[in-house]
């Protein structure tokens, strides 16, 4: 790993935790690189399976940029959006989904398994509430260390339903740890909605079981994903424990690939499309004149064709070599 | 010094962690009580709550917490009370631990111990006296061993601490309270993957783990013939080449199990030496092991399913004699 990627993966994260135009850039960046996933699977390019996220980008960027390089995040396998908005590049992303070498796990870890140690994503958990207690491990030593670091853990409503879930929150309430648990309530379980699997919707009833701050935020509206993630971090740096955000989100796009969806009612998707996160920030920063209407227009041509570099990029690199599959079965 | 394993266990513990300020342990009511088997007596008053901490009862997520914390930068040692107890955790273990070295291309490490008492001779009844190593045989990226005594239990539970991958350390219940003679100290620690041979023989190599090792010793002496009885150690990875030399050797293997004997440890050991000194062995691998049958309650029952000293000693006579792997004592009912 050279310094220049090093910087590269930081700067990419301190660009958005400094900007709120940023914030609106990185989104249209989840969304371009999300849709050509889809693409490239469509061309054939990509084997086995893919979760993408579109819809759900304020929350990846909200909790990107109201963390630091140096937490620890927990993600899950619908990651690609949450790793973008920590900072890994669209090249890394996009290789990792086609098995190149470019990929930020050199191509064996694939769209489920993403991560880069240089902003704390640890590999994004391919196994449903996996990541709840590993954030709640990893916050145990920032305490252990009297360290000041803050372990995030975000996952779909569905996890709520697993007992990983349930312990996690307990134990970090019991040890009072510096994390916050970030519920990205899309409304689906896998192909379920979350009436016919879940004895309670509003999901923050969940955490106050636990005697646990709880909050909910609208999760198309990055400026509040942001501020609420913000004042959980704080919380936790400052000794005040955990806290449990449900944020309210939607997925346009089916489980995962092989899902159409079919099961929403009608209208749904239209309702939610008519409150995406994108549109509504750009709406936000041309009304308060941070951006005129063609710099916003200019930022989606610029980012659209960044993507096309990264894709280049990944479809140039290199499959996984022989001997990469050998070297970290275990640690020296 | 004479100590029992228990104790063994805990001064391992607090060497490595007089050693390292990232050594942390936790599990249930391994601090305040210093275990349900007294393996962390003393721990608590020596090094504070913050790294001495006992958990709800709730394995997902102290294992889950156990990750997390060896991923960014602290040597976990949990304990899970029961092998058993595992099953309700066992993805942190094989889906988790074990994989995230190999998946972040070598930029994690996950250095934590799980613990975990195991086996038969206690009473404790069918979902509390298994062994259950085969669970994990197989597993890329995990290392497992197994402690026979005081002295193979400091050695290992300090190798293991230092080491950089996941490592379960499966002890056998029954031999907390025995005693050993260890020697504390850095030249007693156990280099994982390294078996011992604890007896020397010319006729036959017997090789045991666990609670098995003293049953085999202990079957070998005064026996009619002579073995070589090796103590594996460590099953994942396991000593090939102390096997395999010592067969080379002596022609016949006896392996010694614990577990039932489908799908047990020995199979893989069977099937190594089968296929590289299948010429040097004079008569097929025997395995000793229990019986396809949950283990059962009732003390007598009990005693039948470990497979004991006279048996395998009448085992081993029968086997040296006919040069054919005897019928095990169930084989009416198999």
């Amino acid at each position: 790993m050279t310094n220049e990627r090093t910087e590269s993966v930081v700067s990419r994260r301190e660009e958005i935790i400094s900007s709120r135009v940023s914030r609106l850039e990185r989104m249209m960046e989840i969304r371009l690189v999300e849709d050509r996933i889809q693409d490239l699977f469509a061309r054939g390019l990509i084997s086995g399976t893919t979760h993408t996220s579109q819809g759900q980008e304020a929350v990846a960027v909200g909790l990107g940029s109201s963390t630091r390089p140096t937490d620890v995040v927990c993600c899950t396998y619908r990651g690609h959006g949450v790793a973008l908005a920590l900072g890994i590049r669209p090249a890394s992303v996009l290789g990792e989904v086609l098995g190149r070498q470019i990929g930020c796990m050199g191509g064996l870890g694939g769209s489920m398994h993403l991560s880069d140690p240089e902003i704390g994503l640890l590999p994004t958990f391919a196994i449903v509430g996996a990541g709840v207690p590993v954030a709640v491990g990893a916050a145990l030593q920032f305490a252990v260390k009297k360290s000041d670091g803050v372990a995030v853990s975000v996952f779909g409503d569905g996890s709520t339903n697993i007992g990983g879930f349930h312990e996690g929150l307990n134990m970090a309430k019991v040890w009072n740890l510096p994390v916050v648990f970030i519920c990205e309530n899309n409304l689906y379980g896998e192909y379920s909605p979350i009436a016919s699997t879940t004895a309670v919707t509003d999901l923050t009833k969940r955490a106050l079981s636990y005697d646990m701050t709880a909050e909910v935020v609208d999760g198309q509206d990055v400026d509040a994903t942001h501020a609420t993630i913000q004042n959980a971090v704080a919380r936790a740096r400052d000794g005040g424990g955990p806290t449990f955000i449900e944020a309210k989100t939607y997925r346009y796009v089916g489980h995962s690939r092989s899902d159409q969806a079919t099961y929403r009612p009608d209208g749904e998707l239209d309702a939610w499309l008519a409150r995406d996160p994108i549109e509504l920030f750009a709406t936000s920063l041309v009304a308060s004149g941070e951006l005129s209407l063609a710099d916003v227009d200019a930022m989606r041509v610029r980012q659209r064709e960044l993507i096309d570099v990264a894709e280049e990029a990944a479809l140039a690199s290199p499959p996984g070599s022989i001997a990469q599959m050998f070297a970290h079965v275990l640690a020296p | 010094m004479r100590m029992r394993m228990n104790q063994a266990i805990a001064r391992a513990i607090d060497d490595e962690m007089a050693a390292d300020p990232n050594v942390i342990v936790f599990g249930e009511d391994v601090a305040v009580a210093g275990g349900p088997f007294k393996t962390s007596e003393g721990l608590l008053d020596k090094y504070g709550p913050l790294r001495v901490r006992d958990t709800p009862i709730s394995e997902t997520g102290f294992l889950g917490a156990a990750v997390g914390a060896a991923m960014t930068g602290l040597r976990p040692v949990a304990e899970i009370m029961f092998i058993e107890f595992l099953g309700v955790a066992f993805d942190q273990v094989v889906t988790e631990a074990a994989l995230m070295h190999y998946l972040s291309g070598g930029r994690y490490n996950v250095p934590m111990v799980v613990r975990s008492s195991v086996g038969s001779g206690l009473g404790f009844g069918c979902q509390h006296s298994q062994t259950l190593e085969r669970w994990l045989l197989g597993t890329p990226g995990l290392k497992l061993a197994v402690a026979s005594g005081a002295r193979s239990a400091y050695g290992l539970t300090r190798a293991a601490i230092r080491d950089d991958n996941p490592v379960v350390i499966l002890e056998p219940r029954s031999l907390y309270g025995e005693r050993e003679e260890v020697d504390p100290g850095e030249q007693s620690i156990i280099e994982l993957g390294t078996a011992a041979t604890l007896r020397n023989g010319d006729d036959v190599t017997i090789v045991a783990i666990g609670q098995t090792v003293g049953v085999a010793l202990a079957a070998a002496e005064g026996a009619s013939w002579s073995a070589d009885v090796i103590d594996l150690q460590s099953l994942m990875p396991w000593d090939k080449s102390s096997v395999l030399a010592s067969v080379r050797r002596t022609g016949h293997l006896v392996i010694v199990e614990e577990n039932q004997f489908t799908g047990g440890w020995g199979t893989e050991v069977a099937s190594y030496v089968m296929t590289n000194a299948f010429k040097d062995l004079k008569a097929p691998a025997l395995r000793i092991t229990a019986p396809d049958v949950p283990v059962p309650y009732g003390l007598e029952l009990e005693r039948r399913f470990l497979p004991s000293p006279d048996y395998v000693t009448q085992q081993v006579n029968e086997f040296m004699s006919t040069q054919l792997v005897p019928a095990p004592w169930w084989k009416e009912f198999a």
